[in-house]
């Protein structure tokens, strides 16, 4: 019986001393009409056949060549990340609630904390909540929360913002009367401008999102923004990009300084390059970090250093009442977990990284990427959508629809970007792509040959 | 057994208000409350001048298991706030009545006052809760 | 007993500068890229600067600090502390998995995987289709509250705008109920445990939208009359929310959908044995019953022909939405597939039975050295309730002195100070997956503390004494912030 360790004797002991004929007598007080009959489901495996069977259906999705980011990167993930993370006394432990018998665990999310604070540029970090796009959604919350000057409940949106992280975050906050309101990118620049925001001057508005790099790959004028948004006084939701920001002037810096204050008010944004597997789309991690003067209606947990009763320092969650608080006027969230597990990876990633780590990995993402927007742009037919910089993503627009050529691609194993028709209906045939420090020169030469290629042959099925 | 003085009156969500002569009330939150939320690490006061009607939420006291908004008990402005509370929030379990005040208003709604009950009132209303 | 570690130094505080991991760094590429001027970052951020060794030694030091269910016996109620099978983490960290970008296009070999766990989800919930989307508990608890709003709306009831919470729930019920723009209705249970019919019948209305339970409760008993109850509530034209945090009781014995509820959030991180990781990740995916179909969360894995592929927003039109930047917490599911695949049909039935005996057996065990259980007449679930009242009246010990004291025996404590209704409360929940002498032992250890309350209370209150740090101040902790490292 799987993972059961009870002999018979043990059974008819414990039963003895419970004091009932058999196990069945402890389900008596369940209706017999309520009781299920035999479950439809397959019979037990050996952990043999599991893994025969696992492997089969890993060997039928394969490890194809992968130019696709739009939100998940491949990066190098050192050996030891994974050999530390899967210990058992990391993977098998629970929520730090008794924390003189967790001190490895909150030590380690303290760290996790100061090197956010450290990349961000911000004065505090939570303990992480579940991905990006959630993250954005209660960043969201937050500024309503913490906006005491805005009363309109609305937050200002660009569609250069990652379209799902849209999609979520009126998911998650629109059950609360928040409304978001769209500002449109300049479709030669491929950026957010000024003059897009200028007719929402002088309104009420509560927060506007900058996502940095856009989900373009393309580079906002973060400064102009901030400053824009800070005189109308809306607070700034950052969306960051980690790996970018060993290379990027960090959010906590952006703008000018004024009241004593600079910077972003709120920033978020998705953890997964920071050691963790692409895994077909989870488990991630999403970052938050603001200011001191909003700690209190940051949500998720946070730990703090204090000391022991012999004096000794020590770690434990706290300001633990705010995650049950419930303020009626506003609005409110019931998050009680955080990705410990890939909150570990991350520490241990950046602790064997550092920032000049970092930077080698973020500049030779972006080189990789220049390097195949060079080599594909020489394709007949295939030309660079924006003039805007860019980090480690560009968008291509091809003389025809990408999806058929996406799916050539993948028939000679590789996965060549992501179509943006169907969420950019306007630019035409797009495709965003992506190449990151795993991709060499080979790499970039095969898929330029393969795109040569399957664009040459005769228009029909190639 | 909290501590009640007499001369104060009180509200259900647990605050007592001290009236003055010419309308003017002082606020605070009671022994009992103090000593569900056990020591106080943050204590927040509504801003002076900010106009509140019987019943808003206007402060937060929070302890290492709880935060708990108070509401303001009558209508009217906020004259004066206890910004120490900000530095020392054991003031507030250490004497609720006095040191540990919250805010002050000055009001004219009688309406409000009326409803407030009496030291007696608030010790049987006590013993009914935790029965 | 295992010893723990004892302290460690901070990584910034072993770094030093110019340190670094070279082999990590990704070989140099030549070309002119780079950040416009007026975005460049001015000075490197403060990251640690450290060797590959003492990266590894620091991090390995610090997990050598923490119980888990791999080193301890850790019967904390409501949490499922039950073995996490290493199969389950080797096979769903195979290259050809851990490699797949969620927006490659439909991975077979996965989504067949995915596939067949919402449908063993389905048959042992009794509920009619699953999502797997949500990543936690709360994220469950959302969905299925939201899908309830959207459900009333649909059928243009605007009106419901209350959902009933008994007194004994978990403290996210009535926040997610909260979030979703309801206003809470409390209602209490009876001295027996269960839900208060007679309040029940006069808190339902118009108004209602739905009631959201847990069984069983949260007071670790069955609720005699939930037929009873869902038949109420459906006839004021509620719907009903399971909370699936106490799956584990009642796992191939009763499924939720024949007990009357319209939808269901499972904990696949509590039931299905998946990690708990220090905090997470976990997985919340839902059940719904016909009536909710459409609003499920997306995306969901459909079956066209032969060939797998992720529902979208044409297929459900109605949809809640999506709550993930992708597909959810995807590696999660992936090992709860591969302990139902370990578990099949005939593990599945064993797990609430030998989770049964084993609370059932404690419950007697304690009760025998003189603990008083919060429900004594009645069975155990899964847990059971100690309340420590009289012994907090006769020598002053709490329930968390006791749960601090028991570190000190080398076993996790059990959940403390939940559910609110009971004073000085102990909630233990041992998991089928321990044996009988690890059971004998924790109440062999009960036994020897309660011995120290009456002649040494003094070594309870100031417990522990052998971890690697006192009793923390958490009053400092909240009041004096220090929540990140300064290199100053």
């Amino acid at each position: 019986m799987a993972f059961i360790p009870h002999t018979a004797e043990d059974v008819a002991r414990m039963l003895e001393v419970i004091g009932v004929p058999s196990i069945e007598a402890l389900f008596d007080e369940i209706p017999k009409e309520l009781r299920a009959g035999v479950l439809a489901l397959p019979p037990a495996m050996s952990e043999m056949e599991v893994a025969r069977l696992l492997t089969q259906r890993a060997a039928l999705d394969g490890r194809p060549l992968n130019f696709i980011g739009a939100g998940a990167y491949e990066h190098h993930i050192p050996a030891p990340v994974w050999a530390i993370t899967t210990r058992g006394e990391f993977y098998s432990a629970y929520t730090p609630y008794q924390a003189e018998a967790s001190q490895g665990t909150l030590q380690l999310i303290y760290e996790y904390q100061s090197m956010m604070c450290a990349l961000t540029g911000m004065e505090v970090s939570n303990a992480s909540l579940y991905d990006g796009a959630s993250a954005l959604a209660e960043a969201c919350l937050m500024a309503v929360r913490a906006n005491r000057g805005s009363t309109s409940r609305r937050i200002l949106l660009p569609r250069t913002v990652n379209p799902t992280y849209a999609q979520v975050a009126r998911a998650i906050a629109g059950n609360q009367d928040i409304t978001f309101e769209t500002v449109d990118f300049d479709r030669s620049a491929g950026r957010t401008l000024l003059s897009a925001l200028q007719p929402c001057s002088g309104q009420d508005f509560t927060a506007l999102i900058i996502q940095q790099p856009n989900f373009f790959g393309s580079f906002e004028e973060v400064d102009q923004l901030t400053d824009w948004a800070h005189e109308n006084r809306l607070l700034v939701i950052a969306v960051v990009n980690p790996t970018s920001l060993a290379l990027l002037k960090p959010p906590g810096q952006w703008g000018a300084a004024r009241d004593g204050h600079r910077g972003a008010d709120i920033v978020c944004g998705e953890g997964q390059p920071l050691g963790v597997p692409l895994a077909s789309g989870g488990p991630y991690f999403g970052f938050m970090a603001t200011r001191m003067q909003y700690v209190r209606q940051m949500p998720g947990r946070i730990v703090g250093r204090t000391v022991d009763a012999d004096g000794r320092p020590g770690f434990s969650l706290t300001l633990q009442a705010r995650e049950q608080h419930i303020r009626r006027s506003k609005a409110t969230s019931n998050i009680c977990t955080n990705q410990g597990l890939l909150v570990t990876a991350a520490t241990i990633y950046m602790s064997l990284l550092g920032a000049r780590g970092l930077e080698a990995v973020a500049q030779a993402s972006m080189q990789r990427t220049a390097d195949l927007v060079a080599a594909l742009s020489k394709v007949a037919g295939v030309k660079r959508a924006f003039s805007a910089a860019h980090f480690h993503e560009a968008v291509l627009l091809l003389d025809r629809p990408p999806v058929p050529l996406l799916a050539a691609l993948a028939r000679r194993g590789i996965l060549g970007g992501l179509d943006l028709s169907e969420r950019y209906p306007e630019l035409g045939h797009a495709l965003l792509v992506c190449a990151t420090e795993t991709k060499l020169g080979v790499d970039i030469d095969s898929y330029a040959a393969a795109l040569t290629d399957v664009m040459s042959a005769p228009r029909a099925a190639a | 057994m909290s501590n009640i003085p007499a001369d104060l009156k009180y509200t259900k969500s647990h605050e007592w208000v001290r009236q003055a002569q010419n309308g003017a009330v002082e606020v605070g939150i009671t022994d009992h409350a103090q000593s569900a939320l056990g020591d106080l690490v943050f204590v927040e006061v509504p801003e002076v001048g900010r106009a509140l009607r019987a019943g808003d939420a206007c402060a937060v006291v929070e302890s290492v298991k709880a935060a708990s908004d108070v509401y303001s008990p009558v209508g009217g402005r906020v004259t004066a706030s206890n910004a120490v509370l900000a530095s020392q929030p054991e003031l507030l379990n250490q004497d609720p009545y006095g040191a540990g005040w919250l805010f002050r208003l000055e009001t004219s709604d009688s309406a409000g006052a009326a409803a407030l009950m009496s030291a007696a009132a608030y010790e049987s209303f006590l013993a009914d809760e935790s029965k | 007993m295992p010893e723990l570690q004892s302290r460690e130094p901070l990584i910034f505080e072993l770094s030093k500068p110019g340190r670094q991991a070279g082999t990590q760094f990704p070989p140099p590429v030549a070309g002119s890229a780079e950040v416009p001027a007026q975005l460049r970052r001015a000075s490197p951020a403060a990251l640690p600067e450290v060797s590959e060794l003492q990266a590894v030694r620091h991090y390995t030091r610090l997990s050598q600090m923490n119980f888990s269910i791999d080193t301890h016996f850790y019967p904390l109620g409501s949490c499922t502390m039950k073995y996490n099978p290493k199969a389950c983490n080797s096979y769903a960290m195979l290259p050809e998995f851990l490699s797949r970008h969620p927006l490659a296009p439909e991975p077979q070999g996965f989504m067949a995987c995915m596939h067949e766990l919402q449908e063993m989800l389905q048959e042992i919930t009794g509920m009619q289709a699953v999502s797997l989307t949500p990543m936690a508990g709360a994220q469950g608890e959302f969905a299925g509250v939201a899908m309830i709003r959207a459900y009333h709306r649909a059928r243009n009831d605007a009106g419901r705008t209350e959902i009933i919470v008994p007194q004994a729930a978990h403290g996210t019920n009535p926040a997610t109920a909260t979030m979703c723009g309801f206003t809470v209705k409390e209602i209490p249970c009876d001295a027996n445990g269960d839900v208060d019919i007679e309040a029940l019948n006069a808190a339902v209305s118009p108004a209602t939208a739905g009631i959201m339970l847990t069984n069983p409760s949260t007071l670790g008993v069955f609720e005699h009359k939930i037929v009873a109850v869902a038949k109420i509530v459906h006839d004021a034209g509620g719907l009903l929310y399971y909370d699936g945090a106490n799956l584990n009781a009642i796992l191939g014995k009763v499924r939720p959908g024949d007990m009357g509820f319209d939808v269901i959030h499972m904990n696949l991180h509590k039931t299905f044995s998946t990690p708990h990781g220090g905090g997470g990740p976990g997985s919340g995916a839902v059940g719904v019953g016909a009536r909710l179909r459409p609003f499920l969360p997306l995306p969901i894995v459909g079956l066209d022909g032969a060939r797998y592929r992720w529902l979208a927003e044409r297929d459900l039109p109605q949809s809640i939405g999506r709550l993930s930047g992708f597909m959810g917490n995807a590696g999660v599911n992936l090992r709860a597939y591969i302990y139902m695949r370990l578990l099949g049909r005939e593990g599945m039935v064993r797990v609430a039975e030998f989770a049964a005996l084993n609370a059932n057996y404690m419950m007697k065990r304690l009760q025998a050295l003189g603990f008083e259980a919060a429900y004594p007449k009645r069975r155990a679930s899964h847990e059971f309730i100690i309340t420590l009242k009289q012994e907090n009246k006769a020598y002053h010990v709490t329930a968390m002195d006791v749960a601090k004291r028991l570190l000190d025996y080398g076993f996790h404590a059990p959940t403390t100070y939940f559910p609110l209704l009971v004073p000085e409360c102990l909630l233990i929940e041992p998991t089928e997956t321990e044996a009988k002498e690890d059971l004998d032992r924790f109440c062999d250890a009960m036994a020897a503390i309660r011995e120290e309350m009456a002649h040494d209370p003094e070594k309870l209150a100031s417990a522990p004494h052998t971890m690697p740090v006192r009793r923390l101040d958490d009053v400092r902790a909240a009041k004096q912030l220090d929540l990140a490292w300064n290199r100053s």
